[in-house]
């Protein structure tokens, strides 16, 4: 077993988010995902305080680490200086980081997450756009978001965009040459091993539950399992 | 009364915010969702108060969506934000000024980091030297841009055509605020009123003659929660914390909700529409739903802009019922037009309409 609580203290946000937590509750009482999810963010500082590996070892391949919506709600309130949500953010890049996220359902919606707003990143150097946000994938967007899409020059033209067009304004082209600097930015700063790990760990996971896996895009049975699936009971 | 002490007090819930000189930053969200309100704002601060607003095309997204989804490291996102500064400072800015609020908190998150862990800040600027080449300094002033339509709300008022007051009853409209979780949060000192007294956008309202709605859940999050909203198993999160918010507003009755971030913004007018067509609720009065328009929006409004250059048209809940009540006078042969006049198709299915 490795020393995960060591590992935890080489992430800053770890350093910054743990200082000693006296288990008062009030993150979890201020916690909008406590009320949602069967999810008590006071238990997992404690148990990470307690600095016993095989405990967090269980945190790291479990549900839990993955129902926060890192609102940082928990940050303002903690009268100890303690910000629970940075706690789980290390908690989440260690897991992604051992392979530890596969094993949970909530954890291996990450490949989706990957497939979606990260490769989004470096194709267009947006996170989102409107082009990238299918009315298939976002019922909730309602009839406006197909009216956008389909007549998108004229929409964004009133606004001062230029649609896939160098130059400023909404929804510009970000030119080659700049894609190329955050492509290099995420190779020297380990973005593009973070999205090696997800991808190599999720084609693994895909074989083994016998779903087909795509090296590329997201029409392949296992991005559909992992963006859709609800098969375990994680609210109260 | 002696007031001295309250104003001591009230004077460290306040920001500094920079008077002009501003290198700006777009966001992704809204520049899809809402790129009227980003062009009211360039507009606005340069043809109507005369400020210099720099837009730098080679500017990209802050990857803020990616790194709260925890698919983007924190040192990648460090070295993107510095890139940001690196171009500011090629162009001789020093006041940085942000369209989003998920950006903002990156930003302050990472200002804080570098504050008390001076390594990081070293390790960042190799970084980019090693993947760019470039240098960055860090900024003299940092604004979210509804500060700085809070800092010139007097300005907007002095020049108001139409008020926040409901023209036939004469009273104030009531106005829902939503200030947006990683505005001051995280680290207070960088919002107006901090994290206790957030004025930014109530001081917009008040200012404008609308009144401000206190309601048991106005601090409590949107829902959007990052990948609770991207996977679509986690939407129910997202939605059922929306709901908790708009069952809390609605005994107030609001008139309109007013937002500071892109992702709130969307969601408050979306889910609403998600919730009528689930199961049939609406949360205003007279049977429609709560127009949610962003400070841009707002501010334009009130200044006389026309709503559908503004971009109202495209939410999902239709403004129309916050028009009348302001008295604003709108051709609704023009909502649907392109720049140059020609008609478009008539979208179906639309709220309030």
């Amino acid at each position: 077993m490795g020393d995960y609580f060591s590992m935890l203290k080489q992430d800053v946000r770890f350093k910054e988010g743990l200082k000693a937590c006296m288990n008062c509750g009030v993150c979890t009482a201020i916690c909008p995902a406590a009320e949602f999810y069967d999810y008590d963010p006071r238990k997992i500082v404690e148990l990470v305080q307690s600095g016993n590996n095989e405990e967090i070892e269980g945190l790291l391949k479990s549900e839990t680490i993955w129902y926060c919506g890192e609102c940082m709600s928990c940050k303002t309130r903690c009268p100890r200086g303690n910000t629970p949500a940075l706690v789980v953010m290390s908690l989440r890049t260690l897991s992604m980081k051992l392979g530890f996220f596969t094993e949970s359902e909530k954890g291996r919606q990450q490949f989706a997450i990957k497939r979606t707003v990260g490769e989004n990143i470096l194709k267009y150097g947006y996170c989102v756009a409107s082009y990238a946000v299918s009315p298939e994938m976002h019922r909730e967007q309602g009839p406006i978001w197909e009216y956008i899409l389909k007549n998108t020059n004229d929409v964004y033209e009133r606004f001062g965009g230029h649609v896939d067009e160098l130059g400023e304004g909404p929804l510009r082209k970000i030119p080659d040459n700049v894609r190329q600097e955050l492509i290099n930015i995420f190779e020297v700063t380990g973005g593009t091993d973070l999205f090696d790990t997800i991808e190599s760990h999720s084609r693994k996971k895909a074989e083994e539950m016998g779903l087909q896996f795509e090296n590329e895009g997201i029409k392949n049975e296992y991005f559909n399992e992992v963006f859709t699936a609800n098969k375990k009971k994680h609210t109260h | 009364m002696q007031t001295e002490g309250k104003k001591r007090i009230w004077s460290e819930y306040n920001k500094e915010i920079a008077d002009d000189h501003y290198f700006y930053v777009r966001s992704c969200i809204r520049q899809s969702f809402f790129p009227g309100s980003e062009q009211f704002f360039l507009k606005f601060l340069r043809d109507d108060l005369r400020k210099d607003v720099l837009e730098n095309p080679s500017h990209t997204t802050c990857t803020g969506i990616g790194y709260h989804a925890d698919v983007v490291p924190f040192s990648t996102i460090m070295t993107v934000i510095a890139r940001h500064y690196a171009l500011m400072k090629e162009a001789g800015y020093k006041n940085i000024v942000i369209s989003c609020v998920t950006s903002f908190g990156v930003y302050t998150e990472i200002l804080e980091t570098w504050k008390h862990f001076p390594e990081e800040l070293e390790k960042t600027r190799d970084y980019l030297r090693r993947a760019t080449g470039r240098e960055f300094d860090l900024p003299l002033n940092m604004a979210h841009t509804s500060d700085l339509i809070y800092k010139f709300r007097n300005e907007i008022a002095e020049k108001a055509k139409y008020l926040l007051i409901n023209h036939k009853t004469g009273k104030p409209l009531n106005i829902v605020e939503h200030v947006g979780c990683h505005y001051a949060k995280i680290f207070p000192k960088y919002g107006v009123g901090g994290a206790e007294f957030p004025n930014v956008l109530g001081g917009m309202i008040e200012a404008w003659g609308g009144k401000v709605i206190d309601y048991p859940e106005r601090r409590h999050c949107c829902g959007f929660g990052f990948r609770q909203y991207l996977v679509q198993a986690n939407r129910g999160y997202s939605l059922s914390n929306t709901v908790k918010k708009f069952d809390s507003m609605k005994p107030y009755k609001p008139d309109m909700v007013l937002t500071n971030c892109p992702g709130c913004t969307m969601f408050m007018d979306k889910w609403q529409y998600t919730i009528k067509e689930m199961n049939g609720t609406v949360y205003g009065d007279n049977g429609e739903s709560i127009p949610v328009l962003t400070y841009e929006e707002l501010a334009g409004l009130v200044l006389g802009y026309n709503p559908w250059d503004l971009g109202l048209q495209y939410h999902m809940v239709q403004s129309e019922p916050l028009l009348k009540k302001m008295g604003i006078h709108y051709d609704p042969a023009d909502k649907y037009r392109t720049r140059d006049g020609r008609q478009m198709p008539v979208p179906e299915n639309m709220i309030n309409v």
